[in-house]
């Protein structure tokens, strides 16, 4: 069984699993914007596997975090840009 | 049918060719621009886009001051995507010898009228709070400023274009001649003049020229607005670019309008390869972190590579070739084409028309090299 | 920050089928082997989420075969740059990590090539790998409308794995022509496992809607997609939608070898029969050679293995199933080539460059990929171009140029850290 834990995503609880993406607890949470881009469209995951670079947030304080490829962990801070 | 000669023909449409172009074809003077690969693509589509006034020596402080004042006066007609920031300079000063020097700089630019302020530590660190603990002060430079090049070497072109110059690219010059140039494809155009700002590759259409690739790195990161506000200098950036020796690194970070941070510099002679050199990038990067802490968890993008076109006394080819009647030289600008090209722009389209220029060019003139050099 | 160093006599980089099997098979000739991926566990794309547990599938069988060989996992781990010959920079959440190896097999896989049209960049729209893979990683799409679109074969495995997970799939719109699929279909009657692939997908799609020579022109909707225009030669229509699903076949992940120095050919790493590259102690096998689905990649990974242990051999067992493999790619290149109403969907104010927001009419200004660089900053954002460069190559017909560290964005100080003395 894998492990169930919660992460925060822009301050609200969500429950998720250890071999969910903090991608998956964002979109769990129902946020749909991930971020904004240069000239401040809103935007989501596009390639899920690394390459895009449009699902990136901050992560535990560090910016341009790509969330499809990080597995969520204990108490992860997921902040999405708007 | 034999079109009618140009009356002058420039080679290289890189920043310091393309503001020739414009003040040329400014003038009434028909003009024609030749470039075998694409606007900008050469040290001006590489290098860090800094407009400031530098001080090695008196003739190159003369030429950055002037051009500098020229590219205020355009401000007004720049398009947005020149990004044309003016955030200032501050040159660092890590100890108190270095802070002496500020001190003398700063007398030096004011006594030519250039605005200088002297920040003790805290001012610094007010100024720029993501600079280390510890460094003693710095010089602030208010007027300079960040560009992006090549959109601003295209402006130069469309603006010659719009008074009626002629742009060939991509088209190759394979030789200078008496009645112009011949390029690759066996035709010739004729010009009453010729131009070579050719940048590193200038000696190759003109044997004799005394530029030599100085080979320098960069590295971009992502966006992070507010890292720095200013663009900052190490004292020690001046040593690095004036000595002659194989290669060195110095701190020069520089915030785009993007909000990345440009991170350089390295000087390097006689390495011909393109390739990101790791070790002086390992240099360049911890130097940086030297003076910016923060630097070191900023997401790096690319890292690419660049050759300045050096001359030996550190200042730029402007005028006649000597020897050739019809050839003139912009080049040789090292790393500060694109703060001089439109002085050098001035001074070049000046001497094509025979007339006087705002400040004195013999420093910059090509017979300012021994003779025996020429062939 | 710390650095770590390994040494291996063989290093595979990219743990998808190609990889597994290059590693397996140079751990089965005895050498000691390492394999990097940037995901957290083998399986690459197609097999993410596989586990060695889930019984009897070949996937589950290459996993348990990999686990078992010796073969150490450095997962998720992510290789950035060359700092010299014989050494590879890797990160991973524990700092940099320095690869040497004697040989080195590229495995790096291929991506979903995405094509630019009005409404692309709302949240939602997502590639069909894409989306394929997020549902893999947690997300829940049960209940939720999706349309497929785009082309390949990626699109009904892709619509067979949504709907198994209770998605409600609109439509499948391919934009390669019945002609052309009938063609591939007959090809596909040649390859035994495909044929049973294709009834396998034929019953788990059946009452969806499927549309060849059709494609989708725009999307639309309020922050995120809520319905997709679509168009056949003699129709159009919308389709209200959660979720669209759109990619346009694969490109190969070529960054790494072209960083080495290794030698492209009409856009693909060129090996010789041992899949050793133009780079002697450097092999490549799978997607990266030529898209040629997963079949092929076991094959070329396998003799990538054999051949970088030095046991040539064994090697030449496969070359049978890889030339029989290889028959397939071609036919998979000819099916879904892409049409030439898919060049004119763009307006010129749709976004083609994602990471700085170009423009499609800025670029058409522009006369060559390093021109529209410069000038636009196409292409110089955090992917690198790897999504709008296989666009643009389309769009303009122009092509990227070669790579330069780092390969992906890494810290300033792992960029630093790699050239340590040895």
């Amino acid at each position: 069984m894998p492990k169930a834990f919660s992460v925060t995503v822009n301050g609200a609880r969500v429950g998720v699993t250890e071999d969910m993406t903090a991608l998956a607890a964002i979109l769990l949470s129902g946020t749909t914007t991930l971020r904004r881009s240069v000239s401040g469209e809103p935007r989501g995951a596009l390639c899920g596997m690394g390459v895009c670079f449009e699902c990136r947030v901050t992560i535990n304080g560090e910016g341009h975090c790509r969330s499809c490829q990080i597995r969520c962990a204990q108490e992860m801070d997921i902040r999405t840009d708007d | 049918m034999r079109a009618r000669a140009y009356d002058v023909v420039i080679i290289g449409a890189g920043i310091v060719g393309a503001a020739c172009a414009w003040a040329c074809a400014n003038e009434g003077l028909r003009v024609a621009v030749i470039e075998a690969d694409i606007i900008g693509g050469g040290a001006t589509g590489a290098g860090m886009g800094h407009l400031v006034v530098m001080d090695d020596s008196e003739a190159q402080f003369a030429l950055t001051r002037y051009s500098r004042s020229l590219w205020q006066q355009l401000v007004p007609e720049l398009p947005d995507d020149v990004e044309y920031e003016s955030c200032g300079t501050i040159w660092v000063a890590a100890d108190e010898e270095e802070m002496q020097a500020v001190r003398q700089k700063k007398e030096f630019y004011e006594v030519r009228g250039v605005s200088a302020e002297v920040l003790d530590a805290k001012a610094l660190r007010a100024a720029e709070p993501n600079l280390r603990e510890g460094l003693v002060g710095g010089l602030r430079v208010a007027e300079d400023a960040v560009i992006y090049a090549p959109c601003a070497a295209r402006f130069f072109i469309e603006r010659a274009q719009s008074r009626g110059a002629e742009l060939y690219l991509p088209r190759v010059v394979t030789e200078i001649s008496a009645e112009g140039v011949r390029l690759n494809d066996g035709s010739v155009i004729a010009a009453h003049r010729v131009v070579n700002a050719a940048g590193t590759w200038s000696p190759m259409l003109t044997p004799g020229i005394e530029v030599k690739k100085r080979k320098g790195h960069l590295v971009i990161t992502e966006r992070y607005a507010e890292f720095v506000k200013h663009q900052l200098v190490e004292l020690g950036y001046l040593k690095s670019a004036h000595s002659m020796t194989t290669e060195s690194v110095a701190f020069n970070v520089q915030p785009r309008r993007t909000g990345q941070i440009l991170i350089g510099s390295s000087r390097q002679f006689d390495v011909e390869s393109k390739k990101v050199d790791a070790s002086i990038l390992k240099r360049m990067l911890e130097r940086a972190a030297d003076f910016l802490p923060g630097v070191n968890r900023l997401a790096a993008i690319r890292s690419w590579t660049g050759f300045r076109a050096a001359t030996p006394d550190k200042l730029p080819l402007i005028g006649p070739w000597v020897g050739r009647e019809n050839l003139f030289l912009a080049t040789g600008h090292e790393g500060l084409g694109i703060t001089t090209s439109l002085g050098t722009a001035k001074l070049l389209a000046d001497q094509l028309l025979g007339r006087a220029s705002e400040i004195p060019i013999g420093p910059y003139l090509p017979s300012r090299v021994p003779e025996s050099v020429h062939a | 920050m710390t650095n770590s160093r390994r040494r291996f006599d063989v290093l595979v980089v990219g743990a998808g089928p190609a990889g597994i099997a290059a590693a397996c098979c140079a751990a089965e000739a005895g050498v000691h082997v390492g394999i990097v991926d940037n995901n957290s566990r083998p399986g690459g794309q197609i097999w993410r989420g596989k586990t060695r547990d889930s019984h009897l599938t070949e996937a589950a069988r290459w996993l348990r075969k990999l686990a078992s060989s010796g073969t150490e996992i450095l997962a998720p781990m992510e290789v950035f740059a060359q700092p010299e010959a014989g050494r590879l920079a890797a990160t991973s959440s524990d700092g940099v990590c320095e690869l040497s190896y004697k040989k080195l097999i590229l495995c790096t896989g291929a991506r979903e090539r995405f094509l630019p049209f009005p409404g692309w960049t709302l949240p939602n729209v997502m590639g069909a790998g894409g989306l394929q893979a997020v549902v893999k990683s947690g997300m829940d799409i049960a209940g939720k409308k999706v349309v497929i679109a785009g082309s390949g074969p990626l699109l009904l495995a892709v619509a067979a794995h949504l709907r198994a997970h209770g998605a409600d799939i609109r439509a499948i719109a391919e934009q390669a022509p019945w002609s052309r699929l009938i063609r591939f279909g007959i090809a596909l009657a040649f390859r035994g496992s495909k044929i049973s692939q294709a009834f396998q997908l034929k019953k788990q799609l059946s009452r969806i809607a499927f549309r060849a020579g059709c494609w989708v022109t725009a999307a639309g909707g309020n922050g995120k997609v809520e319905s997709v225009a679509l168009r056949t030669e003699h129709k159009t229509w919308k389709e209200p939608c959660d979720y669209l699903a759109c990619g346009f076949h694969l490109v190969p992940n070529t960054e790494l070898a072209s960083l080495l120095g290794c030698e492209l050919r009409a856009g693909f790493v060129r090996t010789d029969n041992f899949q050793e590259s133009s780079v002697s102690g450097i092999y490549c096998a799978g997607e990266p050679t030529g898209i040629g689905g997963l079949e092929l990649s076991i094959a070329e990974g396998q003799i990538a293995g054999f051949a970088a242990a030095g046991q040539r051999e064994r090697a030449q067992e496969y070359f049978g199933e890889r030339k029989r493999q290889r028959h397939f790619s071609m036919a998979l290149e000819r099916a879904f080539r892409l049409r030439d109403e898919l060049r004119a969907l763009p307006s010129a104010e749709t976004i083609v460059c994602r990471c700085e927001d170009v423009e499609f009419g800025r670029l058409q200004e522009q006369s060559s990929w390093r021109a529209a660089k410069l000038q636009t900053r196409c292409g110089m954002g955090p992917c690198q171009g790897r999504i709008c460069g296989p666009a643009v190559e389309f769009l303009f017909g122009w092509k990227a140029e070669s790579a330069r560290p780092p390969i992906f964005p890494v810290a300033v100080e792992s960029l630093a850290a790699t050239a340590c003395a040895e």
